[in-house]
Order: C-alpha cells, then sequence, then structure tokens
C-alpha cells in the first residue's frame, strides 16, 4: 500500500532549524492532520513533504522512494499540494487555473484532450466551482481562489494530497463541504489527506489522526480524543479552554473562555 | 481510475485545424474551446494579414511602383510562369534587393522584440518588463559604439558584431551576478541588470561625447533604423530568431503555470530552474539578434504583447504566437512609415513606434478599463 514517511526529518530555514526528527507515517484512509500553534513550524512540515524544502536530515519516502530522487514531473503526478495563499494570475480564468493541474500528464507538445477537460469539470464541479469557470480570477474573493486550487489539487489526479489551512479563508458551509470532500477522498478513493488546520474543532471532527505540534518537536500524536484536551492546549497553545467530548459523535469540542467577570476558568477537563 | 496516460494525442496543429474544420466539439467542452476557436482564428488573420501588409508595402516607396507591376513582377518569379517583363531591371532590383530584405528584416526583428518581451513579462510576473530590461540594449549599445569609434579599417562589420557580443555579454554578467547557488532570483535578476545597465550606459555616454563627428551616425543607430539593410543581414538574423521563437513557443505551458509563483509551478510538475534558464538564453539571443543590426527600436516588445494581452487574453500559448505576427506587423507598418512619411529623408524607427504606438497603446487602455496583467 501507498504510504507517505517520514523518517526522523529535520527541517529549516538556512542556519534556523524549524523541525527537529519528526517521524510520522500517513496512510490512505486515514486522514492526518497538524495542528499546533502558529509558528510551530505546521506550514514548513508541509513544505518539507512537497520536496521543496530540502530536509537538514532525515528522509521523506512516497511509497518506499526517497522524494528527493523523485523529478518534479513524477512527484507532481503522485501529490498535489493545496498552498496557504497561492499567488493566482489575475487575468486567467478560474478554468484555465484549473486546467493548470493538468500540466503534470502533459508533455511539452501535448494539448489538453478532451479526457482533461472532463477530468478539470469533474474537479470543478466537486468543490463547487463550475460556475466560476470563465470568470478572471482576479474577480474571485478569498474562499473562491481557495476552492479554485482544491479543484486544481484534484485535476491533478494524485494519490497525495497535502493542504496547508485549506479552510483559512472559507466561511462555515464551505469549510464542512472542503473538508467532508477531502474525508471523502480520503476513505472511498483511498488518497493519502494531510493537512494542517488550525481550528480545533475541525481537526477533531474530520481527521482520523492528529499531530500536534510544539516548538518544532511533536508533542502528541494519535487519535483526537488522546490528543486534545484542556490538558495539552493549555501547555501548548498557552490557553484556558474548556474541551469536552461532541454531544453527537464524542470527539474533542474545545469552547473558548472568555475572561469576562464571572466567567472565571473552570479546572473542570474531559 | 488513475489514468496517467491521456488517450489521443492532440497537438496543437491537429486542434487548429480540427477547430478550423468547424467540427462538432468535444462533449465537456461547453466551456473553453469556444475561446480557444477564436484565437485559432485570429492567429491565422494575423498571419494572413502579415503577407497582405508584405505585399502591399512592397509596392510603397519613393519610386512609384503600381500594384499591377509589381503583381507582374512576383509572378514572374514562380517557377514555370512565362511573363514577358514590361518593366524596367530596376524595379526588380528595387522590389528584390532593396525593399524585400528591408521589410523582412522590419518583421523579422519585430516579431523578436514582440515575442521576447512578452517572455520576460511572464518570467518576471512583471509588466514593465521589456525585451531590454537586463541589460541586452545597454550591453549592445556599447559594443555598437564602441564599433563606430573604431579605426575605419576595422570597422566593416563590427558594429553588428559588437553589438550582438555586447548584449550577450551584459546578460551573461547579470545572470552570473544574480545567481544564488541553484537558483535564480528573478528580482536580484532584474535589479542586477538595472545596474549593469547604469554602468554600461555611463560608459556609452562618455564614448558619445568623446565621439566628435561620429555622433549622428551613433545616435541614429541607437534610435533603431533599418536603412541599408540588405539579404546577407536577413540571413543572419534569421536562424537566431526563428530557432528562438520556436524554443519560446514551446515553452508557452510551462510559462502560463509559472505566472503561479515558482514554487506551485514545481508543485506542478515543472522544472522552473531549466525553464527559467531556457527562456531566458532564448529571449536574450533573439534580442541581440535583433537589436545588432537596427538598434535599439524600443517600445515594440511592451505595446505588442500588452495590446496581444488585452485584445486575446493571457494565455500564452496564443498569446506567444500572436504576439510575434503582432509585432512583425506593427514594425513593418512602423519602418513604412519611417521610410516615407519625410521622404527622401529617413526617419529612425523608433521615434515612430514610441510616436504611432503610444498613442493607440493608450487608446486601448482607456477602452478596457479592467486590470490589464
Amino acid at each position: 500500500m501507498l504510504n507517505l514517511r517520514l523518517n526522523k526529518v529535520s527541517l529549516g530555514y538556512g542556519k534556523r532549524t524549524v523541525l527537529y526528527d519528526i517521524s510520522l507515517e500517513a496512510r490512505p484512509g486515514e486522514m492526518l492532520g497538524i495542528i499546533g500553534p502558529n509558528g510551530s513550524g505546521k506550514s514548513t512540515l508541509i513544505r518539507g513533504m512537497t520536496g521543496l524544502l530540502q530536509p537538514i536530515s532525515g528522509q521523506i519516502f512516497l511509497d518506499g522512494k526517497d522524494i528527493v530522487n523523485l523529478n518534479r514531473q513524477d512527484l507532481a503526478r503522485l501529490m498535489a499540494v493545496v498552498p496557504q495563499n497561492p499567488v493566482l494570475p489575475e487575468l486567467f480564468t478560474a478554468f484555465e487555473v484549473v486546467l493548470m493541474g493538468r500540466t503534470p500528464h502533459l508533455g511539452l507538445l501535448r494539448y489538453e484532450g478532451e479526457d482533461d477537460l472532463f477530468i478539470v469539470q469533474k474537479a470543478m464541479e466537486a468543490t463547487q466551482t463550475l460556475d466560476l469557470a470563465e470568470r478572471r480570477v482576479g474577480e474571485l474573493s478569498g474562499g473562491e481562489r481557495q476552492r479554485l486550487t482544491i479543484a486544481r489539487a484534484l485535476a491533478q489526479k494524485p494519490k497525495v494530497i497535502l493542504m496547508d489551512e485549506p479552510t483559512a479563508n472559507l466561511d462555515i458551509n464551505y469549510q464542512i463541504e472542503t473538508l467532508n470532500l477531502a474525508r471523502h477522498l480520503c476513505h472511498r478513493q483511498e488518497l493519502i489527506v494531510v493537512t494542517t488546520l488550525h481550528d480545533l474543532n475541525l481537526a477533531a471532527q474530520y481527521c482520523d489522526r492528529l499531530v500536534m505540534l510544539s516548538n518544532g518537536k511533536v508533542y502528541s500524536h494519535g487519535s483526537p480524543n488522546m490528543v486534545i484536551n484542556s490538558r495539552t492546549i493549555k501547555e501548548v497553545y498557552g490557553a484556558e479552554v474548556y474541551v469536552y467530548p461532541h454531544p453527537v459523535n464524542e470527539l474533542p469540542a474545545t469552547l473558548i473562555i472568555s475572561d469576562k467577570e464571572g466567567n472565571k476558568p473552570s479546572r473542570k477537563t474531559s | 481510475m488513475y489514468k496517467n496516460e491521456i488517450q489521443g494525442d492532440k497537438d496543437f496543429l491537429r486542434m487548429a485545424l480540427e477547430l478550423l474544420k468547424n467540427m462538432t466539439l468535444p462533449r465537456t467542452t461547453t466551456i473553453y474551446p469556444m475561446q480557444w476557436r477564436g484565437r485559432v482564428y485570429a492567429i491565422v488573420g494575423l498571419v494572413l494579414l502579415l503577407g497582405a501588409i508584405l505585399v502591399v508595402t512592397l509596392a510603397i516607396g519613393s519610386t512609384h511602383i503600381s500594384f499591377s507591376t509589381l503583381w507582374h513582377v512576383l509572378l514572374s518569379k514562380i517557377p514555370f510562369v512565362q511573363i514577358e517583363p514590361t518593366w524596367s531591371g530596376s524595379i526588380e532590383t528595387i522590389i528584390f534587393d532593396i525593399r524585400l530584405p528591408r521589410l523582412l528584416l522590419a518583421g523579422l526583428v519585430g516579431a523578436a522584440l514582440a515575442v521576447a518581451g512578452t517572455t520576460y513579462q511572464g518570467l518576471f510576473r512583471n509588466p514593465l518588463a521589456d525585451p531590454y530590461l537586463i541589460g541586452v540594449a545597454q550591453g549592445a549599445a556599447l559594443g555598437a559604439v564602441i564599433g563606430f569609434l573604431l579605426p575605419i579599417s576595422w570597422q566593416a562589420g563590427s558594429v553588428p558584431l559588437l553589438a550582438f557580443g555586447g548584449a550577450i555579454l551584459a546578460v551573461a554578467i547579470v545572470y552570473f551576478i544574480a545567481r544564488v547557488g541553484k537558483t535564480l532570483p528573478m528580482t536580484t535578476l532584474i535589479l542586477a541588470g538595472v545596474a549593469l545597465g547604469a554602468f554600461l550606459a555611463a560608459i556609452t555616454s562618455y564614448l558619445m561625447i568623446a565621439s566628435g563627428d561620429k555622433l549622428h551616425g551613433i545616435i541614429s543607430w541607437l534610435l533603431g533604423t533599418f536603412s541599408l539593410t540588405s539579404w546577407w543581414q536577413v540571413t543572419m538574423v534569421l536562424p537566431y530568431i526563428v530557432v528562438g521563437a520556436i524554443i519560446i513557443w514551446l515553452h508557452a505551458r510551462p510559462l502560463n503555470v509559472m505566472q503561479l509563483d515558482e514554487e506551485q509551478a514545481q508543485q506542478l510538475g515543472i522544472n522552473v530552474e531549466q525553464v527559467k534558464l531556457i527562456l531566458l538564453g532564448a529571449a536574450t539571443l533573439i534580442t541581440a539578434a535583433a537589436v545588432c543590426f537596427c538598434g535599439i527600436i524600443g517600445f515594440v516588445g511592451i505595446i505588442i504583447p500588452h495590446t496581444v494581452r488585452l485584445v486575446w487574453g493571457p494565455d500564452h500559448r496564443f498569446l506567444l504566437p500572436l504576439a510575434t505576427f503582432a509585432g512583425a506587423i506593427f514594425l513593418i507598418l512602423a519602418d513604412t512609415t519611417a521610410r516615407t512619411a519625410l521622404a527622401p529623408t529617413e526617419i529612425p524607427v523608433g521615434i515612430i513606434t514610441a510616436f504611432l504606438g503610444a498613442p493607440f497603446f493608450l487608446y486601448l487602455l482607456r477602452q478596457k478599463k479592467r486590470a490589464i496583467f
């Protein structure tokens, strides 16, 4: 079975090391979430997995092969990335941008065929962007652009999707739609899906397994119920929260507590 | 389910032919290929227009040649067509040895500057980029001025040779200064180009002041001119421009993808550093070839790409060929104006491109009130 495995990977920029000795494995059918406070290295970890940031030490294996040895086109056929704040060319239409997702499957001289157009249409339907197809990207909102990059990733027909804060610009309806789609791809279509999320409730609801990063190291790793509780949130994020089992599915639900009068943080935890 | 190999190898030409034959469009193509069709027609239209303009401008000039004479002269050159010459031999000389090479060179240079400008704008993702941004013009100018100042006995052919060499050398220096390890940061490249350009321009200006009675020749070269064009110049320049333009056209898709940012382009499987190197090399080579005989003709490399982008959109697979042919048409018309407007005096063509091109471009900007890049 295809897997994405990190073996004691350290990542950094120049002389500054951001992540130390990260070991983890992502498998199809199990959605992996990466959580952690700002600056804890979530995005760096995703960049490392894309192969664009060379590890200082350690290896990243995709399907048993070190990704350093894969060329970019082969890698792009296997792996799609949804970046956090992508630059998109304003004059191109939404359709043209999604069509760029077919690039790794086309040679220099190959023109997009009927199949490519069909795949793009399906990807746009899945992300509810088809009605934006002829609009210029410059006219679209942040959320629409985000869904467009997800559509582009789907058009790549990858086996691995890495997402960096895919819900950051989305309102609640599209947050749910997007993560439902990611879960569907992961569970039904046997894709490896790795996503960073800053919203702990979304992470708990949608991910099967969570990695919590703190100061460049894995703080805890396991099911949402193991990773998210008021003690870990206090220690890693430095925030007082109230965590209790979700009334519908028992997954950890995080409630914030304001420090208004009469709202003294209770020590009660899940 | 994961069909990596797409069936039906549809290359561009076949797609174009299919669209032209007005065949029914594929089932899923409700949105996009309608625009394809328009742009394929546009390419064909520009090629036909270019041919027509070539023929018409052959007849225009200080020696009046009627279209019927021109037509007969052209026909008589087709093998096995027997036409009794009713014209003097000098007419034939004017058409084939004076006007035709000049028109062809103007067309080639216009095409080269337009396609190089499009490439630079795409590579740098910057609407202000033109073919001269990273030192080509200043390098060529310095080389040419040195050529003008050489002793007469050395001068044969030295101006174009030194201009070509200067252009290539300037860009090579900029490239090696800007290179960081295995990568080439585009902002550093632009800054290095601007700085080296200023340095070279300073030397050029000094040499010009010191050049005495050669100043007039230098200034007309710098403004760009096609007077004194003959066939050997066309044949010298042709291979560079044709090969360079073809290399650039072939990289239209990577150039499109690089309009995202470099990181996304890599994630989509583009070898960004390699594409940058190829495109910079090809664009520099054709620009150097374009300027070496006829001087620094401004404005074509910036106005034509933007005009084409305004009318037909930003997809480089159409933008590059459209800009190529539009550039050729534009410079042929500009040069025809340059040699006829104040005949027998020639105006440097660089003055015409800016004088006629700028108002037209400003008009276009007013017409389309949306973002243009």
